[in-house]
């Protein structure tokens, strides 16, 4: 009798507890005086030890401030869902791409006054990296760790072919032709050693249009999927395909891990060639320690010397979502953050050059990549390819590796793929654009 | 007097207990309030709102049904959705039902066997996803390795549009314990009697089961026909860890997988919204097609 009594208030007393409880641990914490910042960031591993190893210098540096940094999994959906909630992060760790949207749906603080403040502004950056973080005449964000990119080749398999490692290839036909020489089947097709594969390892094959001089779309309004020079692209990469089998290709690629792993074809000496970021130094560090190795820009085709030190340059960034509760505090950690002492410790302990201008002797000898300095130069380069910055750069990326599947596939030509990319997301564009302006965000 | 007292303390004590139970169906009344019902309405309100989660919803009518209507990727999912349903569902139903029937056989060590077979779906699917990745791996699979030795040169499992769908399906039946299970229990339900009558009639194993263990059975068959359904309809996890995106060239890119992407990476809420609901009323109208359909084929005991 008297435990049926009990049960009702124990029942409101721990829903009463709960309530209290969950928002004591939203709630900031003020220990030893400090306010605690919410850092949510994507990193793991060796890359989560290097941002740690930032925090943990802040935390240390004064004693007002106390940053906790959380690693997220899906950091992009969680930050947003957080926002709705009403509860984001102080500090979220995204995508340089994923700017435009955020910025779109409201989801980020514009950064300009905090950063005058602070005295942060372009002349502090390579101006790549600065650009990326403004949209519509905000700065929405600040760089974290940037990356650029550039051709990887395996020195053992260039000799094995009777190639000169020393000399890696400065046009598209001469990689075509070394890939070639480097490439290894039976007799049934079954590729055993490849030169070259356009989709590996996959991270790029939505701009290969602009190593022939194409674009996606024209910075302002008109998108240009199916330009003559990105159709040239993709028939160079559909050329892949009808030389060597699509679904050799595709086996060949199947059979491999990705690139962290010592299961990926290039840690495996199975790939002669492949384009990739400055991360990837670090990468063979840990999974192919023995393997032979160098780095150039990667080739432009041999009528388009214009297109030398073509590279996809990104970054991850740092945003202050909207409904943070201590922006100020916030900021004060991303001031530090983007200091030369901040910026060289992420940046060294992830194997990636720094966003910034100036960098110390320290950083150039220390640096774990024997590449660092080609990397941080292609950053500067005029060819520098970024995702474009516009809010549906989403789907219009499904739509890319849609098309790039088809089309290594031989399921369609360059043409018939990039048509409808072009119509497709022309009907898109127009529709984000009504409804930005349905919602006051554009006039 | 006595009598009355024991009334009024009956009436008490009936009192105390209905409050107790209003309590208890009160809470899960707020529960099922608050988490379901009003995101339920919610939602359908946004289908007719464009809506990205951070800004209030604005009105469009019947917008987002339209752009469905017209949007080829919707109708590629629906297609994708549709055809594992048709591999998926007849398969998975088939390997329970069989299952459960030699499982059914009175031989030694059955509970062993028993539990060998439920094993599997026990196991979280995303881990089976990437265990599989690695059997069904074209180049270096375990699979296509043992193909290989009968001299039988194995497809391109997960890299080739025309089997990436069969594979999904094949690999689903890591999945058909829990019906296996359900099967099962529906077979310990055929009465004894039955199977009696049909031995002295001279029927075999195949008539038995034919004639007396399937229509007794029936009922537990069109149950699982009908969770079956909705389980195929909104397959995500497997696909969504082994064929990011839906991989190759969009094979696998099933409603469900459309769906999240619409609301958690393009921010289009309200037409997530819409997709949600086209496939909350395709499953309630094929679960009543089936009940219409199943009226003249199922028995049940008390019919």
């Amino acid at each position: 009798m008297f435990l049926s009594k009990a049960i009702f208030p124990a029942l409101i007393c721990m829903v009463l507890f709960a309530i209290w409880d969950s928002e004591r641990i939203v709630s900031p914490r003020t220990d030893n005086g400090r306010v605690h910042v919410v850092y949510w960031e994507k990193w793991t591993d060796t890359e989560q030890v290097a941002i740690q190893s930032v925090v943990d210098a802040f935390n240390s540096s004064q004693d007002k401030i106390h940053v906790d940094m959380l690693s997220i999994g899906d950091v992009g959906s969680k930050t947003l869902l957080a926002v709705a909630g009403g509860e984001p992060p102080d500090i979220a760790g995204l995508w340089g791409e994923n700017i435009a949207q955020y910025a779109d749906d409201h989801a980020v603080l514009p950064l300009e006054e905090l950063c005058a403040e602070y005295g942060i502004n372009e002349d502090r950056f390579i101006p790549v990296y600065w650009q990326m973080c403004n949209y519509n005449g905000h700065v929405y964000a600040l760089p974290s760790a940037p990356h650029s990119t550039a051709l990887h080749y395996n020195r053992t398999l260039f000799a094995n072919a009777g190639l000169d490692p020393d000399k890696p290839p400065k046009t598209i036909e001469e990689m075509d032709s070394m890939a070639e020489h480097m490439t290894k089947s039976d007799a049934q097709g079954h590729i055993d050693v490849l030169g070259f594969l356009p989709a590996e390892p996959g991270d790029w094959g939505w701009g290969l249009g602009n190593i022939f001089g194409g674009k996606l779309w024209d910075g302002k309004s008109k998108i240009t999927a199916n330009s003559p020079e990105n159709i040239r692209a993709y028939t160079w990469v559909a050329s892949y395909s009808k030389k060597y089998g699509a679904q050799q290709l595709r086996s060949f690629r199947g059979g491999y891990g990705n690139d962290v792993t010592p299961q990926n074809a290039f840690m495996a000496s199975k790939l002669g060639m492949e384009l990739n970021g400055v991360w990837m130094s670090n990468y063979i560090h840990v999974a192919a320690p023995k393997l032979k190795w160098s780095a150039a820009p990667f080739p432009y085709p041999a009528d388009r010397p214009d297109m030398a030190n073509i590279n996809y340059t990104n970054q991850d960034v740092f945003v202050i979502p909207r409904g943070a509760k201590h922006p100020k505090e916030a900021f004060a950690f991303l001031n530090f953050a983007e200091s030369q002492k901040g910026m060289e410790l992420l940046c060294m302990g992830q194997g990636k050059h720094t966003p910034l201008k100036n960098v110390s002797a320290g950083f150039w000898k220390n640096h774990p990549n024997p590449y660092i300095h080609l990397f941080t130069d292609l950053a500067y380069s005029k060819n520098d390819v970024t995702p474009p910055k516009m809010g549906i750069w989403p789907e219009y990326l499904a739509e890319m590796n849609n098309a790039f599947d088809q089309i290594s596939l031989l399921q369609k030509t360059p043409k018939e793929a990039l048509d409808i990319v072009q119509e497709r997301m022309t009907e898109k564009w127009t529709e984000h654009l009504e409804r930005l302006r349905a919602r006051g965000e554009i006039h | 007097m006595i009598g009355s007292q024991q009334t009024t303390r009956v009436r008490s004590v009936s009192r105390a207990e209905s409050r107790a139970a209003m309590l208890f169906v009160g809470l899960w009344g707020f529960g099922f309030t608050i988490f379901l019902l009003y995101p339920l309405l919610a939602s359908f309100y946004y289908s007719f709102c464009d809506y990205s989660v951070l800004r209030s919803p604005i009105w469009v009518g019947t917008a987002n049904y339209h752009g469905l209507w017209k949007d080829e990727v919707f109708w590629t999912t629906i297609k994708n959705t549709a055809t594992y349903a048709a591999m998926a569902l007849p398969l998975g139903l088939l390997v329970a039902l069989s299952l459960a029937l030699l499982l059914n056989a009175k031989v030694p060590g059955m509970s062993l066997f028993r539990t060998i077979f439920f094993l599997p779906s026990l196991l979280p699917m995303v881990s089976l996803a990437i265990l599989w990745l690695w059997v069904f791996n074209g180049e270096h699979g375990i699979l296509n390795e043992v193909l290989r030795r009968l001299h039988i040169n194995g497809p391109n499992w997960l890299g080739d549009p025309a089997w990436s769908k069969p594979t999904l399906a094949l690999l689903a039946m890591w999945g058909t314990g829990n019906a296996m299970v359900i099967y099962l229990a529906g077979l310990q339900g055929v009465p004894l009697h039955l199977n009696e009558a049909a031995n002295l009639d001279g029927a075999g194993w195949w008539a038995k089961t034919r004639h007396v263990t399937l229509p007794m059975l029936s009922p537990v068959i069109f149950f699982n026909l009908i969770m079956g359904i909705i389980d195929t309809l909104q397959v995500f996890s497997v696909p969504y860890v082994m064929f990011p995106n839906g991989t190759p060239a969009r094979s696998t890119y099933f409603y469900t997988m459309y769906l999240f992407d619409n609301a958690f990476i393009y921010h289009k809420m309200g037409y997530a919204c819409a997709m949600g609901w086209i496939l909350f009323l395709t499953i309630l109208g094929l679960t009543w097609m089936a009940l219409k359909i199943s009226d003249r084929h199922i028995y049940y005991g008390g019919n």
